[in-house]
């Protein structure tokens, strides 16, 4: 659609003027919502864009890499459960997401492991079979888990003069927006294009100079530090942390967010998020009718739309941008 | 040693249910290389049907039948209604896969809002208290019945699959579709009755899983991946490896609960799929597949 003529214009994050304007409103509108909105949308709001960290480390496994994971819950579980215990001993909260990020992003070279030899199902079974164990030993383990009364974890007090509420809010937006930037400067990288290549023919990346083992296990890695990451600000943003909160229905969310979102697209990985988080919002008083709504949404998505809620943004944008034409 | 023999006894009776759950998983894979994901939510719809049913005090075995006749439906028009034009529109293997967690969702939901998230007893012709003596072995009247059932519908699968004509229609289609189809089998049609028995084998197992445990909208989770496991202990792609990789998974766990430790048996059937994914992916009975990266 577009045609590119050098690198650095393929680097660039936006490339058209208008686009640079919409994106510009859109960020402006963002920073100023504590101003205008309801304090309930302000909180949704925070809750998106924690949700939509995980969302789009699992894009970039599912949706760029092409490998299936079902063991995101144990990856959050992990991460909440490591930034909890060292915000404990009294560890800052940067060093803790780090932490955090990081010792899902270990167990997530180890469930990356199988991920070499085995394939579209099988990978999903054995990922599964990681989330469903960590779980139950997350459940069994008093000292893991924090007991019976659960982790409490002091929350940030809010700085510059700011309430608790839009602190939370500025917060999580920065950090939402730091991790946005950063897959799409992974995208858009030699690992972003491996991953890809990986995904479309594994032998002919192979072929082509991309070392598979190697790709395949950031890409595992990469994923689960996100989700880690994901896990702590939750318990950060909670301030409480049971294992309960980490079944294997946390995992089935993340993964209808990147199906509905969209495959492969950022945009679609934040789409997806608020989706998976508006959805119970709306239908607070049919709790059980949620994962149905989840479900006919799938169903529809993969027959009829199969790029997911991105697919029918960017039709639409097509259309406008062509009109009259078709 | 009579400790050893109580417990191999009580791990066959939960090892047989495995069986037919992992019968019905390792079904519907050979013939279409779907994960079925809904396979358990499918099975908790049929059971909370044979609930309404009992609860409208309709004899036992009609009630029964209705649900195993509705669980199949289910299945059945999922094949026809969802994967078939998911099929036209050329959906890959792994949509198709996540097509069934799409219809998990749906039945669970529905499940919930109709039949209510509180755990309720299910009754049952079998009583869970009344105890056989079998030398120094107890054995209750219900897992003597799952036992039973098990291997009585292992067998009649087994004949089905390889004495009659639609079972050779069967095996034709899921070893080579293009191939079966050329032959004039009918293959959307015998496709769509392997996913109707495979969910009448895990209806039937719900049934004789809901009195041991409550029954609520998620009572078949725990049991569909312990399913899971024995299916791929088996080898996904073989029948035998199925059952007999129920059998061992019961045994396995029963043994581990009570010689290690309770908490580790519930941690068992993940560590074993685990296991086997690492050193052997065909799973004990399955044939060899090859794929190094």
């Amino acid at each position: 659609m577009d045609l590119i003529e050098s690198y650095a214009e393929e680097l660039q994050l936006i490339r058209r003027p208008w686009t640079r304007v919409w994106v510009g409103i859109l960020l402006v509108a963002l920073l100023l919502l504590p101003w205008y909105a309801q304090d309930s949308w302000i909180y949704i709001a925070t809750v998106i864009f924690i949700y939509s960290v995980g969302a789009l480390g699992q894009n970039l496994l599912i949706g760029y890499t092409g490998q299936i994971s079902f063991a995101q819950s144990a990856f959050l579980a992990i991460g909440a459960f490591t930034f909890g215990h060292l915000a404990r001993f009294g560890i800052p909260w940067p060093l803790g997401l780090l932490a955090a990020g990081v010792s899902a992003g270990l167990f997530g070279l180890v469930v990356g492991i199988p991920s070499l030899r085995l394939k579209g199902p099988y990978l999903a079974i054995a990922t599964l079979g990681f989330g469903v164990a960590a779980y139950q030993v997350f459940v069994n383990s008093e000292t893991l888990s924090g007991g019976r009364m659960g982790l409490i974890i002091t929350k940030l007090s809010p700085l510059f003069g700011l309430s608790q509420l839009s602190f939370n809010y500025y917060f999580y937006f920065f950090i939402a927006l730091f991790f946005t930037l950063l897959t799409y400067n992974i995208i858009s990288s030699y690992m972003g294009r491996a991953f890809i290549a990986v995904r479309d023919n594994d032998i002919a990346a192979e072929v082509s100079g991309v070392n598979l083992t190697r790709y395949k296990l950031i890409s595992f890695a990469i994923s689960s530090f996100y989700t880690g990451v994901q896990g702590g600000l939750y318990g950060l943003f909670t301030g409480y942390l049971e294992p309960n909160m980490f079944t294997f229905m946390e995992s089935v969310t993340l993964f209808v967010a990147v199906i509905i979102g969209g495959l492969a697209s950022i945009e679609g990985s934040i789409f997806g998020a608020a989706f998976v988080i508006l959805v119970p919002q709306i239908l607070s008083d049919y709790k059980e009718m949620v994962p149905v709504v989840y479900g006919v949404t799938i169903l529809l998505v993969l027959i009829f739309q199969p790029l997911g809620l991105y697919g029918m943004w960017f039709k639409t944008r097509l259309y406008f941008r062509n009109w009259p034409f078709r | 040693m009579t400790l050893f023999l109580q417990y191999l006894v009580s791990g066959l009776a939960t090892g047989s249910i495995y069986a037919l759950v992992a019968l019905g998983l390792a079904l519907i894979y050979r013939s279409t290389r779907i994960l079925n994901f809904a396979h358990g939510d499918i099975t908790t719809a049929g059971t909370f049907m044979a609930l309404t049913l009992l609860s409208l005090n309709l004899p036992w075995a009609l009630a029964f039948l209705i649900a195993i006749i509705f669980g199949s439906g289910l299945a059945m028009a999922f094949y026809f209604c969802v994967l078939v034009p998911a099929q036209r529109r050329e959906a890959t293997h792994l949509g198709q896969i996540i097509l069934t967690l799409g219809l998990g969702l749906i039945l669970q939901g529905l499940v919930a809002y109709f039949g209510g998230t509180v755990p309720q007893s299910f009754p049952f012709p079998l009583s869970d208290i009344k105890i056989y003596n079998l030398g120094q072995v107890v054995v209750s009247e219900l897992s003597l019945g799952t036992f039973f059932i098990g291997l009585l519908a292992c067998l009649l699968f087994y004949l089905l699959v390889q004495k009659t004509r639609i079972g050779l229609a069967m095996r034709a289609t899921s070893e080579n579709l293009p191939a079966a189809q050329t032959m004039g089998i009918p293959t959307r049609k015998v496709l769509a009755f392997s996913w109707g028995l495979a969910a009448l084998l895990g209806v039937i197992a719900g049934l004789f899983l809901a009195p041991a445990l409550l029954l609520d909208p998620f009572f078949m989770l725990e049991p569909f991946l312990k399913g899971f496991a024995a299916a791929i202990l088996g080898g996904l792609n073989s029948l035998p490896g199925a059952i007999v990789g129920g059998l061992i998974l019961g045994v396995a766990e029963s043994l581990a609960g009570g010689f290690i430790s309770v908490a580790f048996k519930n941690t068992m059937a993940f560590v074993i799929i685990i296991l086997v994914l690492l050193f052997r992916p065909e799973g004990l009975l399955g044939k060899e597949f090859k794929e190094r990266v």
